[in-house]
């Protein structure tokens, strides 16, 4: 049988009402082999459901991230979201050893003693963003008012943005993010703005070095101006819708299990458990190459799905239940291999002061909506939540 | 049970510093430095831990 005769599976879309995530990713896991899907764009996947199968992926030498590589899988544009052609410094999408030099620039601002540095800023920006909420009385939705502007406002001070510019860093993150309210020419307006406002930025801290992330950057040499343009923009969007959608689900899940609040422990099984970034993997292969019992011919794409590898029995005892007493840190929510999700800590971080600092300062929070009814990301590539009504 | 760790290999992902604090530290590059290569008694669970999170496989463990 040769590939193009074999069976293709639809691509299992969530459904609205049905459990996340899908329930034929468990199915998957016991299939010998792998899955070959397509996905809504035409483009021939396979689907690599279990632990062991996803972490061999993302570690295979012979397997490309470059998104210009023939075969690579194509998803519907998301978003404002820009390709690496048009942005230098998108290295996401570019393999080793030419990312290396890319991680390597970045990596020490993200180190566990860094992060760590960043705390005191962190426990502020959390405290104005939940002063702000509170201000609005007894009522809000809180992915508008504190699950989006809490990681926008953490990076934008990280990277040097002026006080007085932090509104419009803001509302244009959002203009990208929020595919409910922008229209794709506005998302795409917007990304023009950040990146001119990037752009001058950069000359500011070139003139006026400051103790920031962009200054720190430029000291060091290792990367143009230009690809700095894009490593910032993506640093945004990476850490932004991502860090909210962990940031909402997570309220949501500790309230029906508040006996996990401020365990220190909560922020990786919630990373595990709610997986968002389930579906932005995307790999091709180079050569051919076996995984999990399947070959795989050079030129054909893999989708990795990452809430598949996190719900997988063989890594996690009762995969399907929220236990921050396991040990759940083996989990692939941020990826694995060389592209694992740079900013990692920082997201640990703002998941731990988040949820202690705002169920200590409002611990009447509640939902306010049936839970079931609440509108999930059923459509995003990213999953969590439009909005969430709170009140207390 | 010895360890043997591979700054070439080190993507600087810290996650062997979260998971064994006393076994394992980041230098200013945010690459990986061993403080005991020996553990022993509750370590030996962190330093497999430690091993089983490396994204890149830059830890070896030996017994």
């Amino acid at each position: 049988m040769t590939v193009s005769d074999q069976e293709i599976t639809a691509f299992p879309v969530r459904v609205p009402g049905a459990p996340y995530p899908p329930c034929p990713y468990a199915e998957f896991r016991e299939r010998p082999g792998l899955v070959r899907s397509e996905l809504p764009t035409g483009s021939r996947v396979w689907l690599v459901t279990r632990h062991e199968d996803v972490r061999a992926v993302l570690t295979d030498r012979r397997i490309s991230s470059n998104p210009s590589r023939e075969g690579f899988p194509s998803v519907a544009r998301t978003g404002g979201v820009p390709s690496q052609e048009q942005i230098p410094g998108w290295f996401v999408g570019i393999d080793p050893p030419e990312h290396d030099r890319f991680r390597k620039a970045l990596i020490p601002e993200f180190s566990v003693r860094r992060i760590k540095e960043w705390r005191p800023l962190i426990q502020e920006t959390v405290d104005r963003c939940l002063d702000r909420m509170l201000e609005l009385g007894g009522s809000a939705d809180l992915v508008a008012e504190f699950a989006l502007p809490v990681p926008s406002l953490v990076i934008s001070t990280m990277l040097g943005v002026p006080f007085v510019d932090r509104d419009f860093f803001e509302s244009r993150t959002r203009t990208l993010v929020d595919l409910k309210a922008s229209t794709e020419d506005e998302r795409d307006l917007a990304v023009r703005e950040l990146l001119r406002y990037i752009g001058r930025l950069i000359a500011l801290k070139q003139k006026r070095p400051g103790e920031d992330l962009v200054s720190r950057l430029l000291a060091t040499g290792v990367l143009s101006p230009q690809e700095l343009t894009g490593v910032i923009m993506l640093l945004l969007i990476a850490g932004h819708e991502t860090t909210a959608n962990n940031i909402a689900l997570g309220v949501v899940t500790l309230l029906a299990n508040p006996q996990w609040i401020g365990d220190e422990r909560v922020a990786d099984e919630l990373l595990r458990y709610h997986s968002v970034a389930d579906l932005v993997s995307l790999r091709v292969a180079v050569e051919d190459v076996e995984v999990g019992g399947q070959l795989i011919r050079a030129g054909e794409g893999i989708m990795p799905l990452i809430a598949g590898a996190n719900r997988d029995l063989a890594a996690f005892e009762r995969p399907d239940e929220f236990d921050p007493g396991r040990s759940a840190r083996q989990h692939v929510a941020f990826g694995y291999g060389v592209h694992q999700c740079l900013g990692q800590n920082l997201v640990r971080a703002e998941m731990d002061i988040v949820y202690r600092t705002l169920f200590r300062r409002v611990p009447t929070l509640a939902i306010d909506a049936d839970v079931d009814a609440l509108p999930f990301k059923y459509d995003g590539t990213i999953f969590g939540l439009h909005a969430l009504p709170v009140r207390w | 049970m010895r360890i043997d760790v591979d700054s070439g290999r080190c993507v600087g992902a810290g996650q062997c510093v979260l998971a064994a604090p006393a076994l394992f530290d980041q230098d200013e590059a945010a690459m990986v430095v061993l403080l005991n290569g020996e553990p022993t008694g509750d370590e030996v669970d962190a330093a497999q831990e430690a091993e089983n999170v490396c994204p890149s496989g830059a830890i070896t463990l030996t017994t």
